[in-house]
């Protein structure tokens, strides 16, 4: 489905990703986990649109998708959740949910997705009409993960939504993920959370330095010992398959 | 105490068309992020073209309204095809600058431009009912000038109806507050861009018209108009329709009371102490949001 080879990009001179090669096939959940300027959101960046990369391919089933314009992006079925929300924040939960179907496609099926995103987060029924800045982080990050699903897509990208939010609501929200996943609807989740992530992901990539260092299935590489050393710190390494 | 009152009616009737100068401007600036120097020609030619309806055709200057401001919708568009949209590919640090230089070089253009065609001469349009007054006790209020400020006020409303309901109108407000996530849903941000200096332009010829009929136009207002547009900006602040017209009949009220207060050529000045009082005091304006 999505294919993404040989990507490189950069931040002016300094280089950001050096010839990522990855994929995420219909149905799955992968995961992108790496330490901090890895280039994770720059990968994401890329495939949204927002980052021109200097070299590479990224491919939508079959289509170029460097060739599509970034606001018809989501309109193929790739919907983004960027790092730090970015809703819009004077607006009403209603109307954030409502610019989420904003491209023809997504806007006929408007009604059904908003009773799906409403039963995936039910707290977002009753604060249908309040302000966006007055809600809390997690309920933005509910409100976040809703618009995207607005659009109807076939791939969800996440950008670190576990970021500053209370563990109870990460763990809502990833459970969300899964639920989401269930109902055929691809999940590419970028996250630092390794734990968190490996948990629910079929397979991840981990991302050091702009490279693709491994790659595996979830469950495997939450045992795996660079992984364990590197991202979940000394007391897990020492840890005997618990 | 009557000639006190009066003032204050006279500052509030002229206080809606800044209200609504200010608003074409703040529309630009808040979604597009450039500042449009030429914002006050952008009047004065809405001023002129219902002055020649009126000479030519004999229209009335509030139907030629009907005219005006579609009319002023085409040249917003047009303007942004050929000169702002332009502006707008630079990054966001770099479009105030760039857009001081287009918007110096428009203003410099209308101008005398309106000069060669239409003479450096002042106009306003007498209509029959130009004289006529609607008396509150011992208060005059001209009936052209409290139809213009409600015409304004009518204009103000349906702006911010169309940015509360019409599906691009919430995709212009959330391109305003951020165009990377707008374009992440799906919003041709330029279209956005497009429709919001179209809009803005069309409310300055609106603004022009009013301001030809009640007042008077000549080539040489636009930069009066754009610094009282500015005024009314910083003081409301981006973001609101409505308080950007509370401002506007802020500021008017303002400057009759400042005349009033220490003679006619102080006028000007209160407006200048309201830009920076609200700059030191709080910069994101009254109705604004904290960035």
């Amino acid at each position: 489905m999505l294919e993404i080879r040989g990507l490189e990009a950069a931040h002016g001179d300094v280089p950001a990703l050096s010839g990522v090669t990855l994929r995420v096939a219909a149905g799955e959940i992968v995961a992108l986990l790496g330490p901090n300027g890895a280039g994770k959101s720059t990968l994401l960046g890329c495939v949204a649109g927002l980052v021109r990369p200097r070299a590479g391919a990224i491919s939508w089933d079959g289509e170029n998708l460097l060739a599509v314009a970034p606001h018809r992006i989501v309109e193929r079925g790739l919907a983004v959740v960027p790092e730090g929300r970015r809703l819009f924040g004077s607006m009403t939960v209603e109307d954030n949910l409502d610019l989420g179907a904003f491209s023809p496609r997504a806007r006929a099926a408007r009604r059904e997705s908003l009773e799906r995103v409403f039963a995936l987060f039910p707290d977002l029924r009753s604060r249908r009409r309040q302000i966006v800045h007055a809600l809390s982080g997690g309920q933005q990050q509910m409100v976040a993960v809703g618009r995207a699903l607005m659009a109807s897509p076939r791939l969800l990208m996440l950008d670190e939504p576990s970021l500053g939010i209370a563990p109870l609501l990460v763990r809502r929200i990833l459970d969300a993920l899964v639920e989401i996943n269930r109902a055929g609807v691809a999940v590419f989740l970028v996250e630092q959370n390794v734990r968190a992530a490996l948990t629910l992901a079929h397979r991840a990539y981990i991302l050091e330095g702009g490279r693709v260092v491994g790659e595996g299935e979830g469950p495997a590489l939450l045992r795996d010992a660079h992984v364990r050393r590197a991202y979940l710190g000394p007391l897990a390494a020492g840890e005997r398959d618990a | 105490m009557t000639i006190l009152a009066q003032q204050i009616v006279l500052g509030l009737l002229l206080g809606g068309l800044y209200g609504l100068a200010a608003a074409g401007l703040s529309l630009v600036f808040g979604v597009l992020k450039v500042l449009n120097v030429a914002h006050g020609e952008l009047i004065m030619l809405g001023g002129y073209g219902a002055y020649w309806l009126f000479a030519l055709l004999g229209l009335d200057p509030f139907a030629s309204l009907l005219l005006v401001i579609p009319g002023s919708l085409l040249l917003g568009a047009a303007l942004f095809l050929a000169l702002f949209g332009f502006v707008v590919r630079a990054p966001e640090e770099t479009r105030i600058k760039n857009s001081l230089l287009v918007g110096f070089g428009l203003a410099l253009a209308l101008h005398a431009l309106a000069v060669r065609l239409f003479t450096a001469d002042d106009r306003s349009i007498s209509t029959g009912y130009g004289g006529a007054v609607i008396t509150v006790g011992p208060i005059a209020i001209p009936v052209i000038r409290l139809a213009s400020l409600l015409v304004a006020l009518a204009l103000i409303a349906a702006l911010h109806l169309l940015l509360a309901r019409w599906r691009w109108g919430k995709a212009i407000r959330a391109t305003a507050e951020d165009w990377q996530a707008a374009r992440l849903t799906g919003i041709d941000i330029r279209r956005a861009y497009l429709l919001a200096f179209a809009f803005g332009t069309a409310l300055a010829g609106a603004a022009g018209t009013l301001v030809s009929v009640g007042y008077s136009i000549s080539p040489s207002i636009g930069l009066e108009w754009t610094l009282k547009a500015l005024i009314v900006v910083v003081l409301a602040g981006l973001g609101s329709m409505l308080g950007t017209f509370a401002a506007g009949l802020f500021v008017g009220v303002a400057e009759a009371l400042s005349a009033a207060a220490f003679g006619g050529p102080y006028r000007e000045v209160i407006g200048l102490v309201i830009f920076l009082v609200v700059l030191v005091l709080r910069p994101q304006g009254l109705f604004g949001r904290a960035r």
